[in-house]
């Protein structure tokens, strides 16, 4: 193809833009609200994931060792237990601290109960505080220290907790939570496609005729392809761009508000430049694809005129 | 030899017969009218020179190429030497006239500088230079036609294929259309038109094709229109 044909399909494509203003506006109106709505979700899906990924980092294990252990022992031990592959922190706790956390965390009742028990006849045990990269599997981990014990004649390590059950429960909530924003996501992406594709066939519809008209004067298939594709890729590149513009402003507005009104929604919501390249990517990708493969597939179904 | 064809039938898919056996040739600069009851077969008989119908049976050539074997891809470029003119006009409603007639030249790819030059030419010809700003629209239906005809001709075809190109127009502005036509057969092209008006067969008296129930039922050299108008 010659350069000057090109850029004729070119200008083509931008003229029949406005040649065929109530139809690139019908396929534009499709695309702004579909991809509004799929951003929207995106955006909602990934705010859930976070919140969750920040309820899952804050478990914990903790590793109750016997009361008379002493102290180089307890720093074997730790060091054994930094060396385990999913560990990512480790806090020794003294039985001090320990006495003095469960004070604080009985609150006005703590100095009541707790009253009778100093230095000296402390119940108990000293602890380890350990964090794991992978909350999901915390069960491993836990198991691994529990394994210590073995070929340790004193077992020193006395339990290990990380609130079984109650996590496993916790965990299948948030991954139930993530899969159904993923499926909502996938659904409403799917549903754009229908009605981007349906408007985009009506549109194509209209111009059967011009289609007709230009193979009979000659025109090869990859003539009369070329302006529709330019075409198609404007409208999705002009609404997607719009969309983006309209998601992200209104998306950060709500992020400083909740700030300025602290906690409104009492929880953190992700900041905008952290999501914001991510849902311009995806949304104006996916409305360049959509507006191609609109005009494309329409294209090729009237071309056997 | 320009166009010929041998034994061409032509059966559509819901079973109708339009054309049965049709043997014919017709030669470089001729100018024929296809005449005949409605239904009778003449668009299928056109519609097979450009390509937009292949024949069931029989072999069909136009500019050489044997056109019922043609395969898809090159069909454009076969359409490209015939100019095809209707009764309802086709052209682009959102396209200008300049844009209609230059959209024929802009598909073969012509120079850019030589496209404004020819269809400023054509459309002098026709009598519409100072309606190229125009949109289809905003035209007479006379003045539509010319367009077509324009359009129809600025590759300089060898072959104009008019199914009843002045069917929708008033008696005055057909005589205007068929001088139209003449000049341009008189330039070179050989012109193929079917029509259902009397009065411009009998009155310019040329080659006669006359074709009922998919047959050739006369052919005359400077024949006559036939049947009652």
């Amino acid at each position: 193809m010659k350069l000057s044909t090109l850029l004729r399909h070119f200008r083509e494509g931008f003229k029949n833009i406005i040649r065929n203003g109530w139809m690139s506006f019908a396929s534009i109106s499709s695309i702004f609200f579909s991809l509004f709505l799929l951003g929207v979700f995106v955006l909602l899906a990934l705010n859930i994931n976070s919140m969750a990924s920040n309820i899952e980092s804050q478990v914990q294990i903790r590793v109750y060792l016997q009361t008379d252990i002493d102290q180089q022992k307890a720093n074997q031990l730790e060091n054994k237990i930094r060396k385990l592959a999913d560990v990512s922190k480790v806090e020794f706790v003294s039985k001090e601290e320990g006495l003095e956390l469960l004070r604080k965390n009985l609150g006005q009742d703590g100095d009541a109960l707790l009253d009778g028990y100093d230095q000296e006849s402390n119940p108990l045990p000293d602890s380890f505080t350990v964090e794991v990269f992978d909350p999901q599997n915390i069960n491993v981990t836990a198991n691994q220290i529990k394994a210590l014990n073995n070929g340790d004649e004193t077992k020193p390590i006395t339990s290990v907790k990380y609130g079984q059950g109650t996590v496993e429960k916790m965990f299948k909530i948030t991954n139930a939570i993530r899969n159904i924003g993923l499926i909502v996501v996938i659904g409403l992406g799917v549903t754009a496609m229908f009605l981007i594709s349906t408007t985009i066939k009506m549109t194509i519809l209209a111009r059967r005729r011009e289609i007709g008209i230009m193979k009979l004067v000659g025109a090869t298939n990859a003539f009369i392809r070329w302006p529709f594709f330019v075409e198609g890729a404007l409208i999705g590149i002009v609404a997607s761009g719009i969309t983006t513009a309209v998601v992200l402003f209104a998306y950060s507005e709500l992020v400083h508000l909740n700030e300025a009104e602290l906690g409104l929604l009492m929880i953190k919501l992700i900041p905008v430049q952290d999501c914001g390249w991510k849902i311009a990517t995806l949304l104006i990708g996916l409305g360049t694809l959509l507006g191609v493969w609109g005009s494309t597939i329409s294209v090729r179904k009237y071309l056997k005129v | 030899m320009l166009i010929e064809m041998q034994d061409i039938w032509k059966t559509y898919t819901d079973g109708t017969h339009a054309l049965r056996g049709v043997s014919v040739r017709i030669d470089r600069n001729e100018f024929v009218y296809l005449v005949g009851p409605s239904g009778a077969g003449k668009s299928t008989f056109m519609k097979l020179i450009y390509r937009e119908e292949v024949p069931t049976k029989g072999q069909i050539s136009v500019n050489g190429f044997n056109i019922g074997k043609l395969k898809p891809r090159k069909i454009p470029y076969v359409r490209r030497n015939i100019g095809v003119i209707f009764q309802d006009f086709r052209l682009l409603p959102k396209l200008t006239v300049y844009e209609n007639v230059a959209f024929a030249m802009e598909v073969i790819e012509a120079p850019r500088r030589l496209i404004k030059k020819r269809t400023m030419e054509v459309l002098d010809l026709v009598g519409l230079k100072h309606k190229h700003n125009s949109l289809p629209a905003q035209l007479s239906g006379g003045e539509q036609q010319r367009v077509a005809i324009a359009r129809a001709i600025v590759n300089n075809p060898t072959v104009i294929v008019a199914d009843e190109p002045t069917g929708n127009l008033d008696p005055e502005t057909s005589w205007g259309i068929m001088n139209l036509l003449e000049e341009i057969n008189f330039r070179g092209a050989t012109i193929v038109m079917a029509t259902h008006n009397k009065e411009i067969v009998n009155t310019m008296r040329k080659r006669v094709i006359a074709i009922e129930n998919g047959n050739i039922a006369r052919d005359e050299a400077r024949g006559e229109y036939g049947y009652e108008a």
